[in-house]
């Protein structure tokens, strides 16, 4: 769910000329929305697995970006990107160990370093972290599959909230576009299931997917570049979740991502390449 | 090559071995695992110190569990909401000095038993001339579990029985039959309840009884008026049963008090347990909830208060399906086994094993939960689970039963589980919404845990070495000693599966002793004392429970296993009524039947 920052040395604002009108940086946007669903969900309902938990996998994520920036770049990267990786394992890992927060994190970052390709790097970095701990250590690590209580106004807040910083970030279209298609698709398997449809959308009202719908699908440095191929892409991940979901996976839209972000960043680098070769 | 691709290299080697860190370590957790096969009884006896043989149906315990048929707008996931009832008690209902076991079962017209120990090694059903089995009768309800109780102070132990439907009070006629006082005693016409202990909470020397609803009491799983009647989340529901206190004012009358005394609480209910955790002389109070937070009541005499927050036991919403306590560190205090689920991949809950805080007590009591410490936090779905000194080495050990719906083992209903747990309450309240089951298992063919206490810290678990290789839905679990032999054998009950008695065998080496315990000034069953024992420099605390674990209540006997060559120090009785009885050296080897002084 991290956004990360694709070249860590070059951090880039979402929208440098926004910045400059602004006193606030936009990069520093989605770290506070993360941190105030984290306050907020835990002071309220106690959604984290322990305050240790949270911050050894935020302090792990911080460590490891500071470290690979140095080696790599010679320089102290900005740590807004690390900061969200941390807070995003630290959310949706849960397990009763500690280990597991302190190495999703730290696979998180490395894999922005180690994962490169034209110099791009493939997963969303927490998506990736995420994904490897579940295939490689069930037995010890779930992800989030929680509501936000009983009430229906923390999901209406945080909807609210995030789509107003997206919609700031110029990204909103990817958050519609993969909404659209999830609620579409949802009538898709209900008509395939039999299941009520209802049924069918109940996990888009979980904090999981509202944490993957405004920081994964929307990472910049792990989406593709035109907007249309950005929508295109959502709707890849939206279709490729319900095959999985079709095959009873239960963190489908983490695998969704995990295989359909990549293999788009892919085909934009070869047809980078393409183009650029008879320019060369 | 240029240090930034040294660093490259380096880093992406190290990558590597991260990510083949979790296999690592799975294979070393492995290596460290005892052995799954299971040992020859002599094996078992020289190396974990006990064994176990399942002999229900030689003892003549034939006992198939029948879940019951609820509303057909409930059909979809019938497995899942019929998924209780299964329960035992252990009580010596005729006083010949043998222990009896009480069984429910959940099927409309299902009859319950109540198994008289005829002190030879079997069984015999007594239920339907003792007036006790057919009380499943349609209309009513059916059977969730019984806890046992001198409730008119006569020196017999009378059985209250908790339903989804009409709860019952049945009175012991002198251990010759039972005589229904449902009525007299004013007990509510209706409670969905799956957890009830007695308990006297204000020490006037009459038992109390505390009863906890999990669905609404309006609703009648039989005739639902509306199918918004599940958990309206799946970690933090309130729309739950409410729950009950009963002051007992003698001559066999109840009176409602719960929300007077501070008990007002609409969350799910599965088991409840009450010991004096801060050495206050008055039981308090601890209730594990389904679909959220447990929940723990200080008694300060009149009142109750709510401290799970306060003393961390309340802060993360898990599955709460477990309650019981034992003085696993020999330290003198108890200890609260919580059991959740955790189901590999998909829902890692984990166990709870709340320990108090080194250096907290009285009202600043604070709890760590250790079960990952101590190795008890991993045991699948979980349901009942006792504490009880299997191998008689003077350390309590944990037996957990477990295992959700065993039904098509090749299909799994995880998936659409979690799809509707995920949901907002509008989606997961309404049980027309969930997808339908169709024969698929959810967590089913568990394993179940035999954890033994090593003394010195950490649990080992050795239930497929020492005999318990069931795999059967395992609800409640009871630890009483059947045959008067001195070690604790174990009594299990299975959702629609048959009643197993394991029979245990403990290494004669190890001694024990055993202490039972009536009331005078306290109430006759001394429901709430506690024997305090020590020798050879050691001490371990236990109390007369009257009901723990999950719809299970173990034998009034309190069981000390005490090791090799023990030196008796003293045992200090301390009884509700707060008189304080030391014996010195009580002899080990056998049971001591104790009368409180007036």
């Amino acid at each position: 769910m991290s956004q990360s920052t694709g070249d860590p040395a070059l951090i880039q604002p979402l929208e440098i000329t926004e910045r400059r009108k602004i006193r606030f940086d936009n990069r520093y946007a989605a770290p506070l929305f993360i941190t105030c669903i984290l306050v907020i969900g835990h002071l309220a309902y106690g959604i984290l697995e322990s305050y240790e938990r949270t911050a050894l996998a935020i302090g792990s994520a911080i460590v490891a970006e500071l470290v690979l920036g140095r080696i790599f770049y010679g320089k102290w990267i900005n740590l807004a990107s690390a900061y969200i990786t941390g807070i995003s394992v630290g959310i949706l890992i849960r397990s009763p160990a500690f280990w597991p927060y302190a190495l999703c994190s730290v696979i998180s970052i490395m894999s922005k370093y180690v994962l490169r390709v034209k110099n791009r790097h493939l997963w969303n970095p927490s998506n990736f972290g995420i994904c490897v701990l579940l295939f490689l250590a069930p037995e010890t690590v779930a992800a989030l599959t929680i509501q936000w209580g009983n009430f229906i106004w923390p999901l209406l807040v945080i909807w609210i909230l995030g789509s107003i910083i997206i919609w700031r970030a110029r990204r909103f279209h990817i958050c519609a576009t993969y909404v659209i298609s999830f609620l579409a698709l949802a009538f898709v398997r209900s008509w395939i299931t039999g299941d009520a449809w209802l049924a069918e959308i109940a996990p888009v009202t979980g904090p999981m997917y509202q944490l993957f719908i405004f920081f994964m699908i929307t990472d910049p440095k792990t989406t593709v570049r035109s907007k249309v191929g950005q929508s295109i892409v959502a709707f890849l991940v939206a279709l490729a979740e319900m095959f999985l979901r079709l095959n009873h996976v239960v963190y489908a839209p983490l695998y969704a991502l995990f295989i359909v972000g990549p293999a788009a960043m892919l085909i934009e680098i070869w047809m980078d390449s393409r183009r650029a070769a008879p320019a060369s | 090559m240029s240090g930034r691709k040294i660093a490259r290299v380096v880093v992406s080697i190290l990558f590597v071995a991260l990510l083949a860190t979790p296999l690592v370590i799975k294979r070393l957790a492995a290596r460290l695992e005892p052995s799954r096969a299971k040992l020859d009884a002599q094996t078992a006896l020289a190396r974990y110190g006990f064994y176990l043989e399942e002999v229900a149906k030689s003892s003549g315990v034939e006992f198939v569990h029948q879940a019951p048929t609820l509303d057909q707008n409930l059909e979809h996931i019938m497995p899942q909401v019929a998924s209780m009832g299964a329960a035992v008690s252990i009580v010596d209902f005729d006083r010949d000095g043998w222990s009896d076991i009480y069984v429910t079962n959940s099927g409309e017209g299902s009859k319950n038993r109540l198994y008289r120990n005829a002190a030879d090694g079997s069984f015999k059903d007594v239920a339907p001339e003792m007036g006790v089995a057919d009380v499943n009768q349609a209309g009513t309800g059916v059977s969730m579990g019984s806890v046992w109780g001198d409730y008119d102070n006569d020196g017999y132990e009378d059985l209250f029985l908790y339903k989804w439907g009409r709860p019952e009070l049945f009175h012991n006629d002198a251990g010759l039959g039972f005589t229904r006082v449902t009525e007299k005693a004013r007990l509510p016409s209706w409670v969905n309840a799956n957890t009830a202990i007695w308990f006297d909470y204000d020490l006037d020397g009459r038992l109390d009884l505390f009863l906890g609803g999990y669905y609404s009491e309006d609703v009648d799983l039989w005739h639902l008026k509306t199918t918004r009647m599940m958990p309206e989340s799946f970690e933090y529901a309130r729309n739950g049963g409410r729950k009950y206190l009963f002051r007992n004012l003698g001559e066999g009358a109840f009176e409602e008090v719960s929300a007077g005394v501070g008990i007002d609480t609409r969350r799910w209910a599965l088991a409840a347990v009450a010991a004096d955790l801060r050495g206050t002389g008055r039981p308090d109070l601890f209730i594990a909830n389904d679909y959220g937070i447990s929940e723990l009541y200080f008694n300060d005499g009149k009142r109750f208060r709510e401290v799970g927050r306060q003393t961390g036991v309340g802060f993360a919403p898990k599955s709460g399906m477990n309650a019981a306590v034992g003085d696993i560190l020999n330290h003198g205090r108890y200890s609260i086994y919580v059991s959740n689920i955790s189901e590999e991949s998909v829902l890692i809950q984990g166990n709870n094993l709340w320990v108090p805080k080194e250096g907290t007590a009285g009202d600043s009591l604070r709890y760590d939960n250790l079960a990952r410490e101590m190795d008890v936090e991993m045991g699948g779905w979980s349901f009942g689970a006792q504490f009880g000194d299997l191998n008689n080495d003077g350390t309590l050990d944990l037996y957990l039963v477990n295992g959700y719906i065993s039904a098509d083992q090749s299909q799994n209903y995880w998936y659409d589980f979690s799809k509707i747990a995920g949901g907002n309450s509008t989606i997961i309240a309404d049980a027309a919404l969930w997808p339908a089951m169709e024969g698929r298992s959810l967590s089913g063919f568990q394993q179940k845990r035999v954890w033994l206490n090593d003394g010195l810290g950490k649990f080992i678990n050795v239930a497929q070495a020492i005999g318990a290789n069931d795999v059967y839905d395992g609800r409640a679990i009871a630890m009483v000693d059947l045959w008067n032999r001195g070690v604790l054998d174990v009594v299990v009950a299975n959702q629609k599966g048959p009643l197993l008695i394991y029979k245990n065998t403990a290494k004669p080496e190890n001694h024990w002793i055993e202490f039972e315990l009536e009331g005078t000034v306290s109430n006759r069953s001394a429901i709430g004392a506690e024997v305090r024992l020590f020798w050879n420099g050691r001490q371990q605390v236990q109390n007369v429970s009257g009901g723990s674990g999950f719809c299970s209540q173990n034998q009034r006997r309190l069981h000390f296993g005490l090791g090799k060559n023990p030196q008796l120090e003293r045992a200090e009785i301390r009884w509700p009524s707060g008189n304080v009885q030391v014996i010195d050296n009580p002899s080990a080897g056998q049971s001591h039947r104790i009368k409180e002084p007036a």
